[in-house]
Protein backbone atom coordinates (compact mmCIF):
# COMPACT_ATOMS: atom_id res chain seq x y z
CA UNK A 1 0.00 0.00 0.00
CA UNK A 2 1.89 3.28 -1.10
CA UNK A 3 0.96 6.46 0.41
CA UNK A 4 0.32 9.87 -2.26
CA UNK A 5 -0.68 13.18 -1.84
CA UNK A 6 -2.58 14.78 -4.94
CA UNK A 7 -3.59 18.50 -4.95
CA UNK A 8 -5.61 19.74 -7.46
CA UNK A 9 -7.36 23.35 -8.86
CA UNK A 10 -10.67 23.55 -9.24
CA UNK A 11 -12.17 26.67 -11.44
CA UNK A 12 -12.86 29.73 -9.38
CA UNK A 13 -16.24 29.96 -10.58
CA UNK A 14 -17.20 26.53 -8.55
CA UNK A 15 -18.96 27.33 -5.19
CA UNK A 16 -17.32 25.61 -1.93
CA UNK A 17 -20.08 23.32 -2.52
CA UNK A 18 -19.81 21.99 -5.84
CA UNK A 19 -15.96 22.22 -5.27
CA UNK A 20 -16.65 19.57 -2.26
CA UNK A 21 -19.07 17.52 -4.25
CA UNK A 22 -16.69 17.06 -6.80
CA UNK A 23 -14.40 16.43 -3.95
CA UNK A 24 -16.65 13.62 -2.88
CA UNK A 25 -16.61 12.23 -6.68
CA UNK A 26 -13.21 11.46 -6.43
CA UNK A 27 -13.06 10.02 -3.36
CA UNK A 28 -15.26 7.99 -4.63
CA UNK A 29 -13.49 6.82 -7.75
CA UNK A 30 -10.68 6.25 -5.20
CA UNK A 31 -12.73 3.87 -3.06
CA UNK A 32 -14.25 1.93 -6.00
CA UNK A 33 -10.34 1.33 -7.07
CA UNK A 34 -8.78 -0.41 -4.33
CA UNK A 35 -7.61 3.28 -2.53
CA UNK A 36 -8.60 5.14 0.69
CA UNK A 37 -8.66 8.53 1.32
CA UNK A 38 -7.03 9.20 4.34
CA UNK A 39 -7.71 12.89 4.15
CA UNK A 40 -9.15 16.00 1.94
CA UNK A 41 -8.60 19.11 2.87
CA UNK A 42 -10.43 22.19 1.15
CA UNK A 43 -7.67 24.79 0.59
CA UNK A 44 -10.76 27.52 -0.47
CA UNK A 45 -10.38 30.03 -3.37
CA UNK A 46 -6.72 31.24 -3.37
CA UNK A 47 -5.20 33.53 -6.14
CA UNK A 48 -3.21 31.50 -8.64
CA UNK A 49 0.54 32.70 -9.06
CA UNK A 50 -0.21 33.05 -12.57
CA UNK A 51 -2.98 32.70 -14.79
CA UNK A 52 -4.28 28.93 -15.52
CA UNK A 53 -6.50 29.16 -18.89
CA UNK A 54 -7.81 32.42 -17.78
CA UNK A 55 -8.70 31.57 -14.51
CA UNK A 56 -6.94 34.13 -12.32
CA UNK A 57 -8.06 32.19 -8.72
CA UNK A 58 -8.74 28.52 -7.75
CA UNK A 59 -10.16 25.97 -5.47
CA UNK A 60 -7.46 24.09 -3.86
CA UNK A 61 -8.47 20.84 -2.76
CA UNK A 62 -6.08 18.06 -1.19
CA UNK A 63 -6.16 14.59 -0.72
CA UNK A 64 -4.04 11.70 1.11
CA UNK A 65 -4.38 8.66 -0.56
CA UNK A 66 -3.49 5.30 0.27
CA UNK A 67 -3.54 3.10 -2.69
CA UNK A 68 -1.72 1.18 -5.61
CA UNK A 69 -0.60 2.86 -8.54
CA UNK A 70 -3.41 1.95 -10.37
CA UNK A 71 -5.67 3.75 -7.85
CA UNK A 72 -3.72 6.64 -9.10
CA UNK A 73 -3.85 6.32 -12.93
CA UNK A 74 -7.34 6.10 -12.74
CA UNK A 75 -8.16 8.82 -10.42
CA UNK A 76 -5.82 10.74 -12.51
CA UNK A 77 -7.63 9.75 -15.94
CA UNK A 78 -10.97 11.17 -14.29
CA UNK A 79 -9.42 14.23 -13.26
CA UNK A 80 -8.16 14.58 -16.98
CA UNK A 81 -11.33 14.63 -18.20
CA UNK A 82 -13.08 16.73 -15.96
CA UNK A 83 -13.26 20.28 -17.51
CA UNK A 84 -13.49 21.73 -13.86
CA UNK A 85 -10.15 20.37 -12.70
CA UNK A 86 -7.63 22.78 -13.91
CA UNK A 87 -4.76 21.44 -12.72
CA UNK A 88 -3.57 18.27 -10.57
CA UNK A 89 -0.25 16.72 -9.07
CA UNK A 90 0.20 13.66 -7.27
CA UNK A 91 3.63 12.93 -5.31
CA UNK A 92 4.09 9.71 -3.72
CA UNK A 93 5.09 10.18 0.23
CA UNK A 94 6.89 7.42 2.72
CA UNK A 95 4.53 7.76 4.82
CA UNK A 96 1.39 9.92 5.59
CA UNK A 97 1.48 12.90 7.94
CA UNK A 98 -0.82 12.38 10.53
CA UNK A 99 -1.47 16.04 11.40
CA UNK A 100 -2.97 18.75 9.28
CA UNK A 101 -0.52 19.85 6.38
CA UNK A 102 1.05 23.23 6.68
CA UNK A 103 -1.51 24.84 4.89
CA UNK A 104 -4.32 24.42 6.79
CA UNK A 105 -2.27 25.10 10.15
CA UNK A 106 -1.35 28.98 9.80
CA UNK A 107 -3.51 29.33 6.79
CA UNK A 108 -3.59 33.43 7.05
CA UNK A 109 -0.07 33.49 6.56
CA UNK A 110 0.03 31.42 3.87
CA UNK A 111 -2.46 33.56 1.54
CA UNK A 112 0.09 35.92 0.14
CA UNK A 113 3.78 35.95 -0.49
CA UNK A 114 5.33 37.50 2.52
CA UNK A 115 6.14 41.26 1.41
CA UNK A 116 8.11 41.65 3.62
CA UNK A 117 11.56 41.18 2.13
CA UNK A 118 13.50 43.57 1.43
CA UNK A 119 14.65 44.78 -2.29
CA UNK A 120 17.82 43.65 -3.27
CA UNK A 121 20.28 45.91 -5.81
CA UNK A 122 21.53 44.13 -8.53
CA UNK A 123 25.00 43.19 -7.31
CA UNK A 124 24.79 40.02 -5.37
CA UNK A 125 23.62 40.85 -1.89
CA UNK A 126 25.79 39.95 0.66
CA UNK A 127 24.05 40.40 4.09
CA UNK A 128 20.17 40.04 3.78
CA UNK A 129 17.70 40.22 6.45
CA UNK A 130 15.07 39.03 6.75
CA UNK A 131 11.80 39.69 8.81
CA UNK A 132 10.10 36.34 9.19
CA UNK A 133 6.62 36.95 10.03
CA UNK A 134 6.58 40.88 9.50
CA UNK A 135 4.82 42.13 6.27
CA UNK A 136 5.78 45.64 6.42
CA UNK A 137 4.30 47.39 3.32
CA UNK A 138 6.95 49.34 1.56
CA UNK A 139 5.26 51.79 -0.29
CA UNK A 140 8.02 51.85 -3.30
CA UNK A 141 5.90 51.31 -6.45
CA UNK B 1 29.90 28.29 17.09
CA UNK B 2 29.27 30.38 20.34
CA UNK B 3 24.87 29.56 19.77
CA UNK B 4 23.22 27.81 17.49
CA UNK B 5 21.34 30.82 15.41
CA UNK B 6 17.71 29.20 15.79
CA UNK B 7 16.41 30.15 12.40
CA UNK B 8 18.77 32.92 10.87
CA UNK B 9 19.28 31.89 7.62
CA UNK B 10 22.04 34.13 6.08
CA UNK B 11 24.02 34.07 8.39
CA UNK B 12 27.85 36.17 7.21
CA UNK B 13 30.99 34.83 8.01
CA UNK B 14 29.73 31.49 7.89
CA UNK B 15 26.38 30.03 6.41
CA UNK B 16 24.12 27.72 8.42
CA UNK B 17 22.14 25.55 6.56
CA UNK B 18 18.98 26.51 7.33
CA UNK B 19 17.15 22.78 6.77
CA UNK B 20 20.06 20.87 8.39
CA UNK B 21 21.78 21.34 11.69
CA UNK B 22 19.20 20.37 14.53
CA UNK B 23 16.69 19.62 11.49
CA UNK B 24 14.98 22.62 11.82
CA UNK B 25 13.18 23.22 9.14
CA UNK B 26 11.30 20.53 7.00
CA UNK B 27 11.51 21.28 3.06
CA UNK B 28 7.92 21.27 1.97
CA UNK B 29 6.39 22.49 -1.54
CA UNK B 30 3.21 23.42 0.17
CA UNK B 31 5.50 25.99 3.08
CA UNK B 32 5.40 28.84 0.56
CA UNK B 33 6.67 31.01 3.49
CA UNK B 34 9.70 28.90 3.78
CA UNK B 35 10.21 28.55 0.19
CA UNK B 36 9.77 32.12 -0.80
CA UNK B 37 12.93 33.09 1.71
CA UNK B 38 14.78 30.94 -1.12
CA UNK B 39 13.90 32.71 -4.10
CA UNK B 40 14.81 35.93 -5.78
CA UNK B 41 12.30 39.00 -6.57
CA UNK B 42 12.51 37.81 -10.42
CA UNK B 43 11.24 34.71 -8.60
CA UNK B 44 14.52 32.40 -9.52
CA UNK B 45 15.79 29.95 -7.45
CA UNK B 46 18.84 31.74 -5.51
CA UNK B 47 22.15 29.73 -5.51
CA UNK B 48 23.39 27.52 -2.27
CA UNK B 49 26.41 29.77 -2.32
CA UNK B 50 24.51 32.77 -1.26
CA UNK B 51 21.58 31.34 1.04
CA UNK B 52 23.99 28.75 2.48
CA UNK B 53 21.76 25.91 1.88
CA UNK B 54 23.92 22.26 1.99
CA UNK B 55 23.90 20.27 -1.32
CA UNK B 56 21.64 17.60 -0.49
CA UNK B 57 18.83 20.42 0.76
CA UNK B 58 19.54 22.75 -2.07
CA UNK B 59 18.26 20.03 -4.12
CA UNK B 60 15.74 18.84 -2.06
CA UNK B 61 14.76 23.11 -2.34
CA UNK B 62 14.67 22.85 -5.92
CA UNK B 63 12.14 19.80 -6.33
CA UNK B 64 9.73 21.77 -3.97
CA UNK B 65 9.61 25.08 -5.96
CA UNK B 66 9.48 23.39 -9.20
CA UNK B 67 6.57 21.84 -7.34
CA UNK B 68 4.99 24.34 -5.55
CA UNK B 69 5.47 26.34 -9.24
CA UNK B 70 3.80 23.50 -11.15
CA UNK B 71 0.43 23.93 -8.88
CA UNK B 72 0.59 27.81 -9.16
CA UNK B 73 1.58 28.59 -4.67
CA UNK B 74 4.86 29.91 -6.58
CA UNK B 75 5.23 32.29 -9.65
CA UNK B 76 7.88 31.10 -12.65
CA UNK B 77 8.56 34.93 -12.99
CA UNK B 78 8.43 37.74 -10.84
CA UNK B 79 6.38 37.92 -7.83
CA UNK B 80 2.21 38.27 -6.86
CA UNK B 81 2.18 41.53 -8.48
CA UNK B 82 3.84 41.07 -11.14
CA UNK B 83 1.31 38.99 -13.37
CA UNK B 84 -1.71 41.11 -12.24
Amino acid sequence: MAFYETVFIARQELSPAQTEELAKQFTSVVNDNGGKVERTEHWGLRQLAYKINKNKKGNYVLFHISGNGATIAELERIMRLNEDVLRFMTVALEELPSGPTIMMQDNDDNDSAPSGRTRSGRAPRKETSFENDSNTEEGEE
Amino acid sequence: MSEAPARRPFARRRKTCPFSGEGALAIDYKDIKTLNRFVSERGKIMPSRITGVSTKKQRELALAIKRARMIALMPFVGDENYNK
